[in-house]
C-alpha cells in the first residue's frame, strides 16, 4: 500500500526518464541521505568511523568500480587490490609534491591516474576472455605491488617502504592525518561516494552503459550491431579503474593514513571486493552498498560475538570466522545467486501488494 | 656464461615446473569435467598434507583417539580416503545446489570452499609449520654431483618421476576405462551425457576425488620440500599461469606449461632479476603466460574457442 506507483502520472518525457521515476524511491533515498548527513554525525565516534563507516563507504566505492567492469561489461578482474594501490600511491605522490592542491582534486586526479593504468592492463581483454582474462589480471595485481615495493621513487625514498598521509585541509577543516575529526572524515568520504554513485547510476543507463551490457551479454552480437568492442571494453576498464582508484585514494588517505603495498593492497582485497559485488548483486548499483555492508559488518559481528560474547581465544575465533565466512558465501550463492540486490527487488514487488495480496 | 651452470638452472627449473604441474593437473581435471574453475585446489593440497601429517605424527588426533600411528603406506591410503569423503561432501553440500549456474558463481563458491577448508584445517590441526617426512630422499643427488658436477635435489627427481607416473595412470584411466569414457563424455557436453544415462553427480564426485588425490600427491611433494604450512595453499597462485599457458582443458598442457613456467622463471630470476631489483618470480610467470595468451588466447593446448552468435 505504501510502495505503489499507481496515480503517479508523468506529463513530460523528462519526468518519465527521471533517474528515480517512483516517488517513494525518491523520498526513500532522500531520507536515507538525510539520516546519513544529519543524524549519523550526532552519534559518531572514532570506533564507529574506523571500524564501520569508512570501510563501508570506501569498499562500496571500490565495489561500484568493479561492478561496472564485471557486472555491467562482463570482464572478470582480480586486480582490484593493485588498482587501489595505484590510487593510493598517486594520492601520496600528489599530496607530497603539491601540498596546496585541493583534496577533492587530489582524489579525482588519483582516479584519473588509475584509469590510465587500468586501460593499459585492460588491453589484453580485447583478445583474452573469461577466466583466461581473470588470471591475466592477476599479472597486474602481482606486478604493480612488486613495482611499489621495488621502486623507491613511489614512497619518496622512505627507508621503511611505508607511505604516510600528511595532514590535509579541505575548506579549512582537517580531513586527513592524525587528529582529524571523525565527522569530517566521514562526511568527506560520504560526499564523494554519493556523488559518484549517482554518476554511475546515470552512466549505466545511458548509451555507454548499454554498450557495456551488450558486450557482456554477447560480444560478437554486439560487434555486429555496430558497437566497437575496443571502445566499450576500454571505457569500462577506464571508468571502473577510476572508481577503484578513488576508493584506493580514500582508503589510504582518509581511512588508514599509512599503508604498505603487500599488506594493504594484497590479493585478499581483490577477492573481498569481488565477494562484495557477487553477494550484493552483479549488474546493480544499490547492490554494491548491500554487499559492502554485509562483508564489513559480518566479520565484525562474528568477532564481537565470539571474542567478547563467548570469551574465545582470538586465534580460534579468527579461524572460526574464516570458516563461517566461507560457509555463508557458499550459502548465499546457493540461495540467491543474483545477490542481495535481487532480494531487495523481490521485497519491493511484494511491497506493492502488501498488505492486500490477492 | 657457464654452460654447466645454465644446464643446472634449466634442469632445476624443469623440476620446479613439475611441482607446479602437479597442482595445475588437479585444476585441469575439474575444469574439464565440470567447467568449474576450482580455486580451492591449492587448499585441497594443504588439507591433504595436513591430514597425512595427522595420521603419521604422534601428537595427531589419530594417535590420541586410537593410541597408535599409521605406517606411511597405510597413512597415504587413509588420506586418500579422507579426500574421497571431502569430495563427496563438496558435491553433496555445494555443487549439487549450484548446477547450471554461471561460471563466475561456481568460481566464487570454490573460493568460499577454500576458506572453509583452510579454516577447518587450521582448527583441526593447528596452524604451525609441520615437517612432513615420509621417507622421500633428500639433499643433492650424489651421482649427478660427482659425475657431472650438477646440483639437483633428489626430491625433485622423485617428484618428476611421480608426476610422469601420475600422468600415465590418468591418461590410461581417461582413455581406457568405462568411468574415464563417461568423464570425457561429461566434459564434452553435460546434457548429452545426461541423456545417455551418465549420472552427473557420480561423475563429479569421482572427478573431485581424483583431483583430491592429485592434490594429495602435490601436498606430499611440497610438504616434504618446505614443510606443511599455510603458504602451501598459495601454490594455487603459482599454478594459475601454468594453467592459462597450457590451456584449461589439457592435461599435457598442464605439464608442458609447468615446465615452461619453471624454466622461464629460473632463467628470468638469474638473467633479468639483477637488473630490476630481484624478487620477480611473483609476477614473471604471469607476464610470460600473458605474452603467450596474446598469440594463442586459449593457451598452448586448450581447445579452440569457437564462438557463435
Amino acid at each position: 500500500m505504501l510502495y505503489r506507483e499507481t496515480g503517479q502520472f508523468k506529463s513530460s518525457y523528462t519526468a518519465d526518464q527521471a533517474i528515480f521515476p517512483i516517488a517513494q524511491d525518491r523520498w526513500g533515498l532522500l531520507a536515507t541521505l538525510a539520516i546519513a548527513v544529519f543524524v549519523v554525525p550526532l552519534v559518531i565516534d572514532d570506533y564507529l568511523v574506523n571500524a564501520v563507516l569508512l570501510p563501508f563507504l570506501i569498499f562500496s566505492l571500490a565495489a561500484l568500480g568493479l561492478n561496472i567492469l564485471t557486472g555491467y561489461c562482463g570482464q572478470l578482474s582480480l586486480g582490484t587490490g593493485a588498482f587501489m594501490a595505484v590510487g593510493a600511491y598517486a594520492t601520496y605522490k600528489l599530496v607530497t609534491a603539491f601540498p596546496d592542491l585541493n583534496l577533492i582534486i587530489v582524489v579525482l586526479l588519483s582516479g584519473a591516474v588509475t584509469a590510465a593504468v587500468g586501460v593499459l592492463f585492460g588491453l589484453p581483454s580485447l583478445r583474452i576472455k573469461g577466466f583466461y582474462l581473470a588470471v591475466a589480471t592477476l599479472a597486474a595485481q602481482f606486478f604493480l605491488i612488486w613495482l611499489f615495493y621495488k621502486v623507491p621513487w613511489f614512497n619518496n625514498y622512505n627507508m621503511t617502504g611505508q607511505i604516510t598521509m600528511p595532514t590535509e585541509y579541505l575548506f579549512g577543516i582537517q580531513v586527513t592525518g592524525p587528529g582529524a575529526a571523525p565527522t569530517a572524515r566521514y562526511l568527506f568520504c560520504l560526499g564523494i561516494v554519493v556523488v559518484f554513485a549517482l554518476v554511475a547510476k546515470n552512466i549505466v543507463r545511458g548509451r555507454v552503459g548499454r554498450e557495456w551490457m551488450a558486450i557482456r551479454d554477447m560480444d560478437i552480437a554486439a560487434e555486429i550491431i555496430g558497437i566497437k568492442p575496443l571502445q566499450a571494453k576500454l571505457s569500462a576498464f577506464a571508468v571502473s579503474s577510476f572508481y577503484v582508484g578513488m576508493a584506493g585514494s580514500l582508503y589510504f588517505g582518509v581511512w588508514l593514513g599509512a599503508a604498505e603495498p603487500g599488506e594493504a593492497f594484497g590479493i585478499d582485497r581483490s577477492f573481498l571486493v569481488l565477494f562484495m559485488i557477487i553477494i550484493g548483486g552483479l549488474g546493480s548499483i544499490v547492490g554494491n552498498f548491500f554487499g559492502a555492508a554485509f562483508l564489513i559488518l559480518l566479520p565484525l559481528l562474528l568477532k564481537n560475538l565470539m571474542v567478547d560474547g563467548l570469551a574465545m581465544e582470538v586465534v580460534t575465533a579468527k579461524h572460526i570466522e574464516i570458516v563461517a565466512m566461507g560457509t555463508l558465501i557458499i550459502f548465499f550463492l546457493i540461495v540467491e545467486p543474483h545477490g542481495l540486490a535481487r532480494l531487495w527487488q523481490i521485497t519491493k514487488e511484494k511491497l506493492r501488494l502488501w498488505p492486500f495480496p490477492h | 656464461m657457464d654452460l654447466l651452470f645454465l644446464t643446472e638452472v634449466v634442469l632445476s627449473g624443469l623440476m620446479t615446473g613439475v611441482m607446479y604441474s602437479l597442482v595445475a593437473l588437479g585444476f585441469v581435471l575439474i575444469f574439464k569435467a565440470s567447467g568449474i574453475f576450482n580455486f580451492a585446489q591449492g587448499v585441497l593440497a594443504l588439507f591433504a598434507a595436513l591430514a597425512l601429517y595427522d595420521f603419521l605424527a604422534p601428537e595427531g588426533w589419530f594417535n590420541q583417539l586410537f593410541g597408535f600411528t599409521l605406517p606411511v603406506p597405510l597413512a597415504i591410503i587413509a588420506t586418500a580416503g579422507v579426500m574421497v569423503v571431502v569430495a563427496w561432501l563438496i558435491e553433496r553440500l555445494v555443487l549439487r545446489h549450484l548446477v547450471n549456474q554461471e561460471g563466475i558463481i561456481l568460481f566464487m563458491a570454490t573460493i568460499g570452499l577454500a576458506y572453509v577448508l583452510e579454516g577447518t584445517g587450521d582448527l583441526l590441526f593447528g596452524s604451525d609449520v609441520k615437517p612432513l617426512d615420509i621417507g622421500l630422499p633428500r639433499g643433492a643427488s650424489d651421482q649427478l654431483l660427482d659425475q657431472y658436477g650438477l646440483y639437483i635435489e633428489k626430491l625433485e627427481i622423485v617428484a618428476a618421476v611421480t608426476a610422469a607416473l601420475l600422468v600415465t595412470v590418468l591418461a590410461i584411466f581417461f582413455q581406457k576405462t568405462r568411468i574415464g569414457r563417461a568423464l570425457r563424455a561429461v566434459a564434452d557436453d553435460h546434457q548429452a551425457a545426461l541423456s545417455v544415462g551418465i549420472s552427473l553427480r557420480t561423475i563429479w564426485v569421482i572427478v573431485w576425488a581424483v583431483a583430491g588425490i592429485v592434490a594429495l600427491v602435490a601436498g606430499i611433494m611440497w610438504g616434504s620440500k618446505s614443510g606443511v604450512q599455510f603458504s602451501l595453499s598459495l601454490i594455487a597462485l603459482k599454478a594459475l599461469p601454468v594453467l592459462i599457458l597450457g590451456g584449461f582443458t589439457s592435461v599435457p598442457g598442464a605439464i608442458v606449461g609447468g615446465l615452461i613456467i619453471g624454466v622461464g622463471e629460473k632463467l628470468a630470476e638469474i638473467y633479468i632479476g639483477p637488473f630490476v631489483g630481484g624478487a620477480i618470480e611473483n609476477w614473471f610467470a604471469y607476464m610470460l603466460a600473458l605474452a603467450f595468451l596474446l598469440f594463442r588466447p586459449q593457451g598452448l593446448f586448450g581447445e579452440k574457442i569457437i564462438e557463435r552468435v
